[in-house]
């Protein structure tokens, strides 16, 4: 696997979030993901970049432009921040589960809209999710 | 000792290429119609020639060797489409061993020599003919793929069925990649035509598994978020089974029997409703006139 | 500061939301709308968002959020002109928006607020129990 090109953006206020969702529109565009496809990844970067500002205290996002080993294309995007982190991220991954006042939607539900998901947590340093679409 | 495989073959190409034909036609090459057949022995052992006289190897990896590859993926491409077998289609390289076995025996006095020659053409004439092989399944491959776009795009029409009704009839075997595309076209026709009910009648898909019924579920709440709502009719007794057996819930989502039952809800829904024009008086007129 | 402006039509209220939204746009909509609600003492509201691009848990919250509290304050929420990408993606992400009345654009959510409102309002509830299931989703020629 290739990274092809990167680009890193602030997460430390609530336009940011805005910022990442259409920095994420213009990626998954030159991508050439369907509207379906688009519409998918910008929600999940939206309820990514939103946990990271409203659990993790703030952090940054890292855009990047992948290319398989059969040559296939793909948008890799890693959120990351230095907050208290996730003491269980099974449960932080149930349907419904929040410890914010959130829906308990945006982990589980960022899972499903990606093809790719991983998350590494330790308490008291951060947390770091990694979502990759394929097209 | 330097291969003298090009020099002869070039010396006696035209009676290799007779010989070379014959042959074919004996083992039944019957398909192919005699220009065809002529014109692709010839192109191909002109190629061979060239290849020879250009290439120290024998092994045609190398670059060197692109133009007879490109040959062998013509060849294999259109027997391929006449519907050969792939051993139907690597006997076009390997008859042509009989004829050069046979012109080295008269060529070469020095039996070493010989079985050296022999040596170099068999393993160069088995590499191509595995290669046709290869570019056989490659159109094969391709034809598949383009079998199965065709059948995506025919079998996932949606159909209006009245103003602000729509149907989406399935045929076949669903699986999940189908099942979204068709979901898909669905919810987009639903918006363009501003319809508020959509049939989707699933008396001809044999089997539903897991996923599939999903992908119903999902494209049934989608609907209804846009606005609009499904009806699923032609459940199968087998597939109502299958489905109670899977655990899936459909309950929030209407099912009927039949697509004319989903119509008529449907109609009804709309505020519409089907009457005979003028009772039965004028049926039987009607019926007396035929 | 920003605000996503709020039309008064007759007895409901028309909101459209055009601007791709940050959080605290959509909490004081939120605001903006119930107090709305109250002074022009509105039967309902339509929200359409058929220019959103997405709608993520949080718009979907508020959305939800939006739907419960008219309800309080006797007025329907209809939400109309979301996009089948963004269906599709809810669904997904795992939100279904039970509460929450939808419809194809904003003439059809109009007639489906109008029409729940004559039911509403009508002594003779008899026919509306008959067809109890098909409620709101009639069309009427009449209109």
């Amino acid at each position: 696997m290739q990274v092809t090109k990167t680009e890193r953006f602030p997460i430390r206020v609530q336009s940011d979030v805005v910022v990442v969702r259409q920095k994420v529109r213009n990626w998954t565009i030159e991508l050439g993901l369907s509207l379906i496809d688009q519409t998918k990844v910008i929600t999940a970067a939206s309820e990514l970049a939103r946990n990271t500002l409203e659990y993790g205290g703030g952090g940054e996002v890292e855009l990047a432009s992948l290319k398989n080993d059969i040559g296939k294309n793909g948008l890799r995007l890693i959120f990351e921040d230095q907050g208290p982190g996730i003491p269980d991220i099974n449960l932080a991954l149930t349907d419904g589960y929040t410890s914010g006042g959130g829906l308990g939607m945006g982990l589980s539900g960022s899972r499903r809209l990606m093809n790719e998901f991983n998350i590494e947590s330790e308490v008291g340093k951060g947390t770091r999710v990694t979502v990759i679409k394929w097209k | 000792m330097e291969s003298q495989l090009a020099t002869i073959l070039k010396k006696n190409e035209s009676k290799i290429l007779s010989q070379w034909v014959e042959e074919q036609k004996k083992l039944g090459s019957t398909r192919v119609s005699n220009e065809d057949l002529i014109s692709q022995c010839t192109n191909f052992l002109r190629l061979l020639i060239e290849g020879l006289q250009k290439n120290k190897s024998f092994s045609i990896a190398g670059t060197g060797w692109d133009p007879i590859r490109r040959c062998l993926d013509e060849v294999s491409r259109a027997r391929g489409l006449l519907g050969f077998s792939p051993s139907e289609t690597a006997t076009f390289v390997f008859s042509l061993k009989l004829p050069i076995f046979s012109l080295l025996r008269q060529e070469i006095a020095d039996s070493a020599q010989l079985t050296e020659e022999t040596w170099n053409a068999t393993s160069l004439l088995d590499q191509l003919g595995l290669y046709t092989t290869e570019a056989y399944q490659r159109t094969r491959e391709e034809i598949i793929a383009r079998q199965q776009e065709e059948m995506l795009e025919l079998s996932t029409p949606v159909v209006k069925l009245w103003d602000g009704i729509l149907a989406l009839p399935m045929i076949g075997t669903l699986d999940s990649s189908r099942t979204q595309v068709v979901m898909e076209s669905l919810l987009q026709r639903i918006m363009e035509t501003g319809s508020e009910i959509a049939i989707i009648d699933i008396t001809g898909v044999p089997t539903v598994d897991t996923l599939v019924a999903q992908h119903l579920i999902k494209t049934v709440t989608a609907a209804r978020l846009m606005g609009a709502e499904c009806i699923i009719s032609g459940i199968r007794p087998q597939i109502a089974a299958t489905i109670v057996h899977l655990g899936v819930d459909l309950a929030g989502v209407t099912t009927k029997a039949s697509l004319a039952d989903a119509f008529h809800v449907a109609l009804a829904r709309s505020g519409r409703t089907v009457t005979k024009v003028g009772g039965a008086r004028s049926e039987k007129l009607r019926e007396t006139r035929v | 500061m920003e605000r996503i402006p709020i039309l008064k039509l007759g007895s409901f209220l028309l909101v459209t939301i055009q601007v791709d939204m940050h959080d605290e746009l959509a909490v004081r909509l939120q605001d903006d709308l119930t107090t709305k609600i109250v002074d022009s003492s509105a039967r309902g509201v339509l929200i359409d968002i058929s220019a959103l691009d997405i709608v993520d848990s949080f718009i979907g919250r508020m959305l939800a959020g939006i739907a419960s509290m008219s309800k309080i304050l006797d007025a329907q929420t209809v939400v109309v002109g979301m996009q089948p990408a963004v269906a599709i993606t809810l669904v997904e992400l795992g939100l279904s928006l039970d509460g929450i009345k939808t419809a194809l654009n904003v003439d059809r959510g109009m007639k489906l607020l109008r029409d729940s409102l004559e039911l509403s309002e009508d002594e003779n509830l008899a026919a509306g129990e008959a067809n109890g299931e098909f409620e709101s989703i009639h069309a009427s020629d009449e209109n």
